[in-house]
């Protein structure tokens, strides 16, 4: 069993404008140990999944399964859900100056922590938050446990966030987009300690980012979401290698140097033309279908299930395109191509201009 | 150089439309759709459209009643003792202990009152946003003089400054406008102040820094449009607090010259009456009563409509 | 004497920020050497990236050379005037041949202004074409931008982050400038988004004939578009050298550090890569260490390091495009990534087989 399965995950909010569905049935999980990677834009619904697991969803409608260890977090208690939350799952978030209270201590703050969780006396919990700090490669770390975090720089913020994510030793840490806001340099050091601490504590990781860079480098599997919905998922070098959705093929397709182009930074980009679709009105049919080079007539009247691609074990992919075209070489591009424009109707085939 | 050539960058293929219905509306016309929505505001600006109807139309409600508001009707207005006539169909709101008819002399009251209530707060508005305006653009020393300046002005005791100016110059209604608006003014400029030096930090004035406006041009074109919905706020809410200063200016003595009827000065009048005729103490203060709450329940609910935190993109991630 | 190639030169700026602290008087009690001394020229046509991370300068080198700061000490020439001292007055007329466009789609736009009104900024500042003649040449910059022109009227809240950004590039371009400097244009925006801008840049420059200087810390997107890198740390250009040539063969510490810090969306990159893991953070441009600038994070530095600051210069066996910032610059055989410590591929021996 995995450690954490979630099925059919559905989030929406009620706005002023409508009703927002940020998450449309979205199937994860990962495995004790292991690294997810969730990749989107803004609007994917990638963060409100992370989230609504940990119940941080106020005032949003919630159906689907999250199953954690046995239980579904989606049902559990306010009273049981804070029990979990820290002690069991731990979220590292995207900005640590707004996370940590900037009126007390940084070892006091993860000392409480420790203490609302567990039974342990001032000093053992403060020892505990010494060794934390050093853990994460904070130097002098008897010393900087009294400093306030404004004393930090951002990389250093962003350690003492993962140092109290780690206090309880959770069997899952969610992070999302940790690396977002720092300096290429600071983030290869935060990156890097993330990968050693969970090969010491063998902590499974869930890596939420835009950066599709991080997401090589720490993923184990690689879900791709777009517009509240799965779009594909595979394994980390599959993904890259031998993707499916044309979303992914466009996004690898939108960065100098990536997998796509072969490593070629001055190969010219294809970007994916249009912008991400609000999920207030969304599109019919696949929800991707306006921004598709490849959109058949279908596409824009029945939504796409998650589908087993061909060759790939946990490879699926939610598109109307064949399953056995993967990868960005040729034969495959033109089997694309083919298909799509038989399942056009006749007269747009020849508007048109297949590029 | 060449005309440029029409062609549009092939980024957005025919077959792909934005995903955007809403329509080309000014961020006013949302903040005014909103406030459609706002019940008690609508309410409020309803019952300030009537008192405006009434103070315009206060000669013809006059005329219409066959009443005078300085006129003291002895025979009909006060009992055989010489005491105020109560609510009748005579006196509507029944009488003075002059016998004038109280309902006449209320209507007219809310002239003085809309009349130095608005004006004065406009005055205030206007000088108040060109002083911050000033202030928060140019910074330096003309911030450290212009700032030190509306403090000053902040703690210069009202009703001392009041008394004094009309012990020399004497009580009239432009006395009381002046008065009001210089008090006024400078919580205005402080607010403006504040907002002019957070807006001139941002990128966008930067941006046209580089395309080379003036200071002029920046000041007018990209600060003050931002200033508008804290300024409008600001006014709504200021209107009342003028209406309230000029009842309690002439309440005080200092206002407009009697027998010119205020509110206020009713008040003062009433009070030696109030175990023989309440009503005469009860409409008046009903009547500031119900004008203040009016502008400042228009006002809050003009201040939730222009709230610029509801961004109308939803970026959830 | 000037090249008549050369669009821009930048000459020993200096921009100081001082720091002032008292309660009456007050009194300079530091300042932040945000810019420190950088010298570079770009020619006419060409793409200059600029890169570095928090608190290297690019972006206040940026206002400099638009003359939104004044330098504290150094020049500017644009195309053979020294624009450093002109007054506001005498400056005007450059402000139509040197232009920017910023990061924040969403601060860069007036929210209570219209679009037409926005794009048609630069043309009535500077007195050109009004009415109907302005509103033609808008919306004609409106389809080169690849916006649809009947959003004329429309304001920025109604458009999304691309398309903002698509308006900065149109207002930019209004009155065909010779010199565009993108700050971090693209950094704001979502990963597909920024691909389209950056090809509407790339059709533009080759259109209009611009000349770029592009800033942004994102290491692939500045391959793909520049023509030659200039790397700055702490208010000094550390390298500047052919894009090819400084991703290939980067001879700087620093620049080695950064390229291999870079994220690379190919899994058997990122496998395969050795990061150089520098020690601490970057320090504060308020006090900025002596000698030379990277020496304390430095994995190749020695005692010459803490004394002498280095000079730009062309290493023996480097293109003569290429100059390098180091007394002891990086050489093949070097390992950086062991001499900091941090040998092997990301934290990764005992990663699990894949």
């Amino acid at each position: 069993m995995r450690l954490l399965e979630v099925s059919d995950l559905t989030v929406a909010f009620s706005t002023s404008d409508g009703v927002v569905r940020a998450v449309r049935g979205v199937s994860f999980g990962v495995d004790g140990g292991r690294t997810l990677g969730v990749v989107g834009e803004s609007g994917s619904g990638k963060s409100v999944a992370a989230l609504t697991l940990l119940g941080l969803s106020r005032g949003a409608n919630v159906s689907g399964t999250a199953l954690f260890e046995g239980r579904d977090l989606l049902t559990l208690a306010d009273d049981e859900l804070r029990r979990v939350r820290g002690a069991r799952i731990a979220m590292v978030f995207q900005d640590p100056l707004s996370s940590l209270h900037p009126h007390y201590r940084i070892g006091w703050q993860i000392a409480e922590m420790i203490r609302a969780h567990e039974s342990a006396s001032r000093s053992a919990a403060r020892r505990r938050a010494i060794e934390l700090l050093g853990l994460v490669g904070i130097p002098r770390p008897e010393r900087r446990v009294d400093d306030y975090p404004y004393q930090f720089s951002g990389g250093m913020r962003q350690r003492v966030m993962i140092a109290m994510a780690l206090a309880l030793d959770p069997r899952l840490l969610i992070a999302d987009e940790p690396t977002t806001a720092l300096d290429a340099t600071v983030q290869a050091q935060i990156l890097d300690l993330l990968v050693g601490l969970q090969r010491e504590l063998g902590t499974a990781l869930i890596m939420i980012s835009h950066d599709l860079g991080v997401i090589a480098e720490m993923a184990d599997e690689v879900l791709v979401m777009y517009a509240g919905r799965a779009a594909e998922v595979a394994d980390r070098r599959t993904a890259y290698y031998r993707p499916h959705h044309p979303y992914t093929l466009g996004l690898l397709a939108s960065i100098p140097g990536s997998a796509a182009a072969g490593g070629d930074h001055g190969r010219p980009l294809r970007p994916i033309p249009g912008q991400p679709p609000s999920l207030i009105t969304l599109p019919s049919g696949c929800a991707f279908h306006p921004r598709c080079r490849y959109a058949m007539d279908r596409c824009r009247i029945d939504e796409p299930p998650l589908r087993q691609v061909a060759g790939g074990v946990a490879h699926r992919s939610a598109c109307w395109l064949p399953l056995n075209a993967v990868g960005t070489g040729e034969e495959a591009e033109a089997q694309r191509q083919r298909v799509a424009e038989s399942g056009r109707a006749a007269s747009r085939a020849t508007a048109d201009g297949v590029t | 150089m060449s005309a440029v050539p029409l062609e549009a960058l092939p980024t957005e293929p025919a077959h792909v439309e934005a995903v955007r219905i809403i329509e080309g509306r000014s961020p006013l016309r949302l903040a005014w759709a909103r406030l459609r929505r706002d019940r008690v505001a609508m309410v409020s600006a309803v019952t300030i459209a009537i008192l405006v109807g009434v103070a315009l139309g206060a000669p013809v409600i006059a005329h219409l009643v066959g009443h005078d508001p300085n006129t003291q009707y002895r025979e009909t207005g006060l009992t055989p003792d010489g005491l105020p006539v109560g609510p009748s169909r005579r006196f509507l709101l029944g009488t003075d202990n002059l016998g004038r008819d109280l309902f006449i002399r209320v209507v007219y009251g809310t002239r003085i009152s809309l009349l130095v209530g608005v004006v004065s707060t406009v005055l205030a508005v206007a000088a108040g946003v060109a002083v911050g305006l000033a202030a928060g653009y140019f910074r330096g020393a003309v911030d450290t003089f212009l700032a030190r300046f509306m403090d000053v002005v902040l703690s210069f005791p009202f009703l001392l400054f009041a008394i004094a100016l009309v012990s020399i110059v004497g009580p009239s209604l432009t006395v009381s406008i002046f008065v009001i608006a210089f008090f006024s003014w400078a919580a205005v400029g402080r607010i403006v102040r504040g907002q002019t030096l957070s807006i001139r930090e941002k990128e966008y004035v930067e941006a046209a820094r580089s395309l080379g406006a003036g200071d002029l041009r920046i000041m007018f074109v990209d600060v003050l449009p931002n200033l508008m919905a804290p300024v409008i706020v600001y006014t709504t809410l200021l209107i009342p607090t003028a209406i309230v200063f000029e009842s309690t200016l002439s309440f005080l003595g200092l206002g407009v010259v009697p027998p010119t009827p205020t509110w206020g000065n009713m008040l003062s009048d009433s009070l030696q009456f109030y175990q023989v005729a309440w009503w005469y103490v009860l409409f008046p203060g009903l009547a500031l009563l119900t004008t203040t709450l009016a502008f400042n329940l228009l006002g809050d609910g003009v201040r939730d409509a222009l709230d610029p935190s509801t961004e109308r993109l939803f970026a959830a991630s | 004497m000037s090249d008549p190639d050369v669009v821009l030169t930048v000459e020993n700026v200096v921009k100081h920020f001082p720091i002032r602290q008292g309660i009456v008087v007050k009194r300079e009690m530091g300042r932040v050497h945000a810019v420190d001394g950088v010298s570079f020229a770009v020619r006419r046509g060409e793409t200059l990236g600029l890169v570095g991370e928090t608190g290297c300068g690019k972006s206040t080198l940026a206002r400099c050379i638009t003359r939104l700061y004044d330098l504290t000490s150094g020049r500017v020439i644009f195309d053979g005037v020294d624009i450093s001292r002109l007054s506001r007055r005498q400056l005007h007329p450059f402000r139509r041949e040197i232009q920017m466009i910023f990061q924040d789609p969403y601060g860069s736009l007036n929210p209570r202004r219209r679009v037409g009104s926005i794009i048609g900024d630069p043309f009535a500042i500077h007195g050109i074409a009004d009415g109907s003649q302005r509103k033609r040449r808008v919306q004609e910059l409106m389809e080169v931008v690849g916006l649809n022109p009947e959003h004329y009227n429309r304001f920025p809240a109604e458009f999304s982050g691309g398309q903002r950004q698509r308006i900065g590039v149109a207002r930019a371009l209004a009155l065909r400038p010779k010199l565009v400097i993108c700050d971090e244009p693209v950094s704001a925006l979502d990963v597909s988004i920024q691909a389209q801008i950056i090809n509407l840049l790339a059709e533009l420059q080759d259109e209009f004939g611009l000349t770029y200087v592009f800033i942004a810390h994102d290491l692939s997107i500045v391959r793909h578009v520049s023509d030659r890198v200039a790397v700055m740390y702490l208010g000094k250009v550390v390298e500047i050298a052919p894009a090819r040539d400084l991703y290939d063969r980067p001879r700087h510490p620093y620049t080695a550090a950064l390229l291999s810090a870079a994220s690379v969306a190919d899994p058997d990159i990122a496998d395969r890569r050795k990061r150089i893991l520098l020690a601490g953070d970057v320090p504060s441009p308020v006090d900025p260490p002596s000698g030379c600038r990277f020496h304390p994070r430095c994995p190749k530095a020695r005692a010459r390091c803490a004394v002498e600051p280095p000079e730009l210069v062309r290493r023996p066996s480097d293109s003569p495009n290429h100059l390098t910032a180091c007394h002891f610059p990086v050489e093949a055989t070097d390992d950086l990534a062991r001499a900091a410590g941090t040998g092997g591929p990301p934290g990764g021996q005992g990663r699990s087989p894949r």
